[in-house]
């Protein structure tokens, strides 16, 4: 492991579904604390590029280096393992469970009941949920905390889906349209979330339609069009228009 | 006020029930309803059975599926118990009753696993494929009985089925029991949340690392493996293993576990609330024919219950802004 080699390396990567070719030798590095944007049209193949780095999909071609060692996940739990967390479009969030319990969800620890049988530990999993809740400086009242996280706020629910990727020590965080559902001033909630979480380190890529937010908080925009990579541009360089331009073609 | 209220119904309406048949026991008979052992006890062993299946049930439809075929699942287990034990007895009544009851017990689990891997592994809707298995069950059931009940003549088993220790009969011992486990199982374990994670959001359990389809698979043998228990008590009870003895306890089974305040799109529900619900029904139908309503009431009644149940359900989410309205 050499300590200069960027957190995520991609070359070559290439995926099919049927005849169709979703991925075609897309390659980019992202170092820690770096944030970088995928901007592309719809079917452009962000999400599928995504979810090959986040364990989903397996790649066709190419190879991904993660922390310069190879990475060949079977399935999103190892990528968790990894310190790989996605944060998905339509929150992977259960509305029917508190803030405690979507944290830890899959991941529950446990205590012995009478010392013999295995129990949900909830009142760690609520001081956890509180913890990182306030590291985040997010606004959630501790009396929302053990209701079903659809009595939340919008930002407020995107705030515990991060905060449940903070909390696994996620070391490289992937947003997919994390302001898509949200107001405006939650949108600029999850921005300064994104702002903090490189702060502490965080590499993160994110997808979005929105341009104001890929100029706000990206450091490079990685640009897709029909499953190849048509441009990589750092912030001081890129306008909206020349985003557009390159998402289009032409 | 009013959330609270359409939280704590089920016990609400269990607490007015009682009232009622009590008043009613002291005005027209000049006696108690509640607190005379009898009653309790009848009311207790008329409870057991569907809220056995009831049990299992609530599991499958809190992860947003349905267990049609549990009654003649229990008539399954029922009727291969009863043949099991009917050639075992003369040879050995003690060894008859062990593996009479592991019988029964692996018996249910059979069509579970089917249900279970139809469901989970080969996407049938949950409706259909536990329909399904409930013709399947069914004619398997009278097949194996030759078409009629199979009689046990074992004292053991009598005494399973009817006798009792302090004072509670057993099967209602058992009951309790099975009660117990799974309450634990739901609302302590790990497996119990993710059965509701898998109800509130199936997407959201899979990205979470949960094994979906091999909870799926075990919600259904659960509820195959409650019917099989409901089933060797059957057996207990009347000596006798019968291919029907569930076939109008799936409808009680589902009823006591919506009025409990489970929801069928899945999410919620416990077993404390099945507990409560397959009490309501129970009270409701002996307690008409305390009173003497012509029985065919007791249809009625119930039907009014499980509708007006479903209702203060869907009130309650209105008056929580889980439900958007449209119109």
């Amino acid at each position: 492991m050499k300590a200069e080699a960027p957190l995520l390396r991609c070359r070559g990567l290439g995926k099919r579904f049927g005849g169709v070719r979703a991925l075609e030798g897309v390659g980019f590095e992202l170092d820690r604390g770096e944030v970088l944007a995928l901007a592309g049209d719809n079917g452009a193949g962000k999400s599928t590029l995504i979810k090959i780095i986040s364990g989903v999909y397996r790649p066709d071609e190419g190879e991904i280096l993660y922390d310069g060692v190879p990475l060949h996940f079977d399935n999103p739990r190892a990528a968790r393992d990894a310190g790989i967390e996605t944060i998905y479009q339509d929150l992977a969030l259960a509305d029917n469970l508190d803030v405690g319990a979507n944290v830890f969800l899959g991941r529950e620890p446990e205590a012995r009941f009478l010392g013999l049988l295995p129990r949900i530990d909830r009142k760690r999993m609520r001081a956890a949920a509180h913890q990182v809740l306030e590291t985040l400086e997010i606004d959630i009242p501790p009396s929302k905390l053990t209701e079903p996280v659809r009595n939340l706020s919008g930002g407020q629910r995107q705030a515990v889906a991060i905060g449940r990727a903070i909390f696994w020590k996620a070391r490289l965080l992937i947003m997919d349209e994390p302001t898509a559902a949200l107001g405006v001033p939650e949108q600029r909630k999850v921005r300064e979330l994104v702002h903090r979480l490189r702060q502490q380190g965080v590499a993160i890529i994110f997808i979005s339609h929105n341009l104001q937010d890929i100029l706000a908080v990206a450091d490079r925009i990685l640009v897709l069009r029909r499953g190849r990579k048509v441009g990589e541009l750092s912030r001081a360089e890129a306008t909206g228009d020349e985003i557009v331009r390159l998402m289009v073609g032409g | 006020m009013l959330v609270f209220v359409a939280a704590a119904w089920p016990w609400l309406f269990l607490v007015l029930l009682l009232v009622f048949f009590e008043s009613w026991a002291r005005l027209a008979y000049g006696v108690s309803f509640v607190f005379n052992g009898f009653n309790a006890q009848s009311i207790a062993l008329f409870a057991a059975a569907p809220l056995l299946l009831g049990l299992g049930q609530t599991f499958v439809i809190i992860a947003g599926g349905i267990d049609l075929s549990v009654g003649f699942v229990m008539g399954l287990a029922a009727v291969i118990m009863a043949r099991v034990m009917q050639s075992l007895t003369p040879i050995d009544p003690g060894l008859a009753l062990a593996l009479g009851i592991t019988v029964a017990f692996l018996v249910g689990l059979v069509p579970g696993w089917i249900n279970g891997t139809l469901v989970s592994r080969l996407r049938v809707p949950a409706f259909i494929g536990t329909l399904g298995m409930y013709g399947v069950a069914r004619g398997t059931g009278f097949l194996a009985a030759g078409g009629t009940t199979v009689p046990v003549n074992n004292p053991w088993l009598f005494e399973m089925g009817n006798g009792k220790l302090l004072g509670v009969p057993i099967p209602v011992l058992i009951t309790i029991l099975v009660v117990i486990a799974m309450h634990y199982l739901l609302s302590q374990t790990r497996f119990g949340q993710h059965t509701y994670a898998l109800g509130g959001n199936r997407a959201a359990a899979v990205r979470a690392g949960i094994n979906v389809r091999r909870h799926t698979l075990l919600l259904y043998m659960i509820s195959a493996g409650c019917a099989g228990i409901a089933g060797l008590l059957y057996t207990a009870r009347f000596s006798a293993g019968a291919a029907q003895a569930g076939e109008p306890l799936l409808l009680d089974s589902i009823a006591a576990v919506v009025i409990g305040g489970a929801s069928l799109f899945g999410g919620s529900g416990t077993i404390i609330g099945t507990v409560i619900g397959a009490l309501i029904i129970a009270i409701i139908q002996y307690g008409l024919v305390f009173i003497d309503v012509e029985p065919f009431w007791q249809f009625v009644a119930v039907g009014i219950v499980i509708i007006v149940s479903v209702l203060i359900d869907q009130s309650r989410e209105r008056l929580t802004g889980e439900i958007k309205d449209e119109g």
